[in-house]
């Protein structure tokens, strides 16, 4: 046999090291997408050691833009629950990253404190809220809740009185409500600018220094820019992160297993997936002609 | 260099008394901003152990308010017989640590093969594993559930064993399948941060090593593996983490057996509580069984875990 060369046989290792994932990735994923296809197209019925299909054309899909009654109600809420969340998701973990980021005394311990949600929040199971279950029960810490509802209630009216636009502050009124949700699932999106963060070169920030730009000037005119990829990855991220928090996935897995309708279930998770897929798209389009990149 | 912009630093807050204050205003404020995340975050926790260990006396005395007054194990002891704790924990060790470790290998290895050993296709397979990031878990359920429940492997099975298919749910072969071919719970992230690792290591340490005769496959587990090791730790927290959380693909393919994610969503169900404010409280106790293994690990690794974010190379 002729003698490979370094780099046929550094390919070949490489085909060999891929073999599972091409393996997985024909078994575990490209014949079930096609199948899922497939499935959204008929009608499922389970028999005998097996399954049968009758194809129905695009029933299933017709039936959920008119007939079904939630479907296209919850799918509307999880966009604009996506709208209004992303956003805040990535200018609080790009804020809290940078405050990390800094050096302070027991930045260890916080940075531990604000990587726990990761531990603790990844999942629905975690997502049963304590204050929702204990906080009416107890008295005591029940006040802690009307305490806060109080609060963004008076800033609220502190900032319409400033004469800022109502969107604008119902906006940030929600967020300041809601401000354990965004920390709890900002923890992965924090980590990643995190590490871009460390990448930057120091070089740059003196550069910057020695030039006289104050801390704002730098963090707009250096740290911002060189962030700009990392943005877009968290968006990506962060899209696809809130979509599987959400109740749609819910409804697609009742539909199958508990009212047994496959034939409609997949119908429902291609039509959120194309809506996924278009979402994506829009905001990686929009970001992307922003994107900077150094190299 | 560091030392050189300090000292400049010093120079220039020593003459600059406008500078200074603006500094010291921004040292308080970051304190207390970082003061009042910690506490949102640590809050619901120290809540939940405070709560957990009240007797049924003190859930109603608006007295207690941290410091429970008759302290009580009751709600632990309850909370164990209802989920079946030890069975459903060694089941959920089990999945988790498995697939952890089963996952790390195969999807470093994969993505060394993106990182540096390219082939044709490569770019492709690469697009494809990103792809399976982006489509939801729901869209590919039910044929899931179909490969396992009825699996002959592209009809292989039938051919040599005879029998028509086998049925594997309620079996740990679809974890450990799914996580040796990279297709587990969010290998393609992991997949996507070892690769931008590796392309990150320098590539003379490769080329020394082959200079000095190892093969490719002796260079990644004796070169670049032991190099990873920030990476692998994230991984590997990662992995561990999202796995014992998962009750998605549990409550797909497990039913009877039974693991901790599981045992908590039915928990509710299973109780013979009447009292929902007692319920809730036992619930409450749930969670904190569930999570407790993970915080007491997440004290251990806590330090390598932080510390290595800084190398682990997830940037873009």
């Amino acid at each position: 046999m002729k003698k490979l060369t370094i780099s046929q046989r550094k390919a070949a290792v490489g085909v060999l090291f891929c073999l599972p994932l091409m393996f997985g990735l024909l078994l575990l994923f490209i014949l079930p997408l096609v199948q899922s296809f497939r499935y959204s197209l008929s009608d499922l019925n389970l028999v005998q050691g097996g399954f049968e299909l009758e194809y129905k054309g695009f029933s299933n899909y017709v039936s959920l833009f008119v007939s079904n009654p939630t479907y296209i109600r919850e799918l509307t809420e999880a966009v604009v629950d996506m709208v209004v969340n992303v956003p805040i998701l990535i200018i609080f973990s790009l804020f809290s990253a940078v405050l990390l980021n800094q050096k302070f005394k027991g930045r260890g311990f916080v940075r531990a404190v604000f990587f726990l949600p990761v531990i603790l929040a990844s999942s629905a199971i975690a997502n049963m809220d304590i204050s929702s279950f204990v906080g009416s029960s107890t008295p005591g810490s029940g006040s802690g809740a009307e305490g806060s509802m109080l609060q963004s209630f008076e800033l609220k009216k502190m900032m319409l009185e400033a004469g800022l636009a109502e969107v604008f502050v119902d906006y940030l009124t929600g967020a300041v409500d809601r401000i354990y949700e965004i920390i709890s699932t900002s923890g992965v999106q924090m980590l990643i600018f995190l590490a871009g963060l460390q990448s930057i070169s120091p070089s740059l920030y003196e550069a910057s220094k020695i030039e006289g730009a104050t801390g704002y000037e730098i963090f707009w005119k250096v740290t911002f820019p060189m962030m700009t990829p990392l943005i877009l990855t968290n968006t990506v991220y962060s899209i696809i992160d809130t979509f599987s928090r959400n109740k749609i996935s819910l409804t697609i897995s009742e539909t199958a297993f508990k009212v047994f309708d496959f034939g409609l279930s997949s119908a429902m998770s291609w039509v959120y997936f194309l809506v996924i897929t278009l979402l994506l798209a829009v905001a990686a389009g929009l970001i992307s002609r922003k994107v900077f990149y150094y190299d | 260099m560091q030392q050189l912009s300090k000292s400049m630093d010093a120079i220039v807050i020593r003459f600059n008394p406008a500078k200074k204050s603006k500094e010291w205003t921004w040292k308080v404020l970051r304190t207390l901003l970082v003061t009042g995340f910690c506490y949102i975050i640590l809050f619901p926790i120290f809540l939940r152990l405070s709560v957990a260990f009240r007797d049924r006396i003190d859930v109603y005395d608006p007295a207690v308010l941290w410091i429970p007054r008759h302290f009580t194990l009751d709600n632990f002891r309850i909370a164990m017989e209802t989920t079946d704790f030890f069975g459903a924990l060694r089941n959920t060790l089990l999945i988790s640590g498995s697939t952890t470790i089963i996952q790390i290998i195969s999807c470093a290895m994969a993505a060394y093969a993106f990182a540096r050993l390219k082939f044709r296709g490569s770019g492709i397979l690469f697009g494809l594993v990103i792809f399976t990031i982006i489509v939801p878990p729901q869209t590919i359920m039910i044929p899931l559930y179909m490969t396992y429940r009825y699996f002959d492997l592209f009809g292989l099975v039938p051919v040599l064993t005879g029998q028509t298919s086998f049925n594997l749910i309620d079996t740990f072969w679809p974890f450990i399948l799914s996580s040796a071919t990279g297709m587990g719970l969010k290998n393609g992230l992991y997949i996507y941060i070892f690769r931008q690792f590796f392309r990150g290591v320098p590539k003379e340490l490769e080329e020394a090593a082959f200079v000095d005769g190892a093969g490719i496959v002796h260079t990644f587990f004796r070169i670049m593996v032991p190099n990873a090791i920030p990476a692998v730790i994230t991984v590997a927290l990662f992995s561990f983490v999202w796995q014992w959380n998962d009750s998605y693909y549990v409550g797909l393919f497990l039913n009877d057996v039974k693991v901790l994610s599981t045992q908590l969503m039915n928990m509710g169900v299973n109780l013979e509580e009447p009292d929902p404010v007692l319920q809730s409280i036992l619930l409450n106790t749930g969670v904190l069984l569930i999570t407790a293994p993970l915080l007491i690990m997440y004290l251990f690794v806590q330090r390598y875990f932080v510390e290595s974010v800084e190398r682990t190379g997830i940037v873009g």
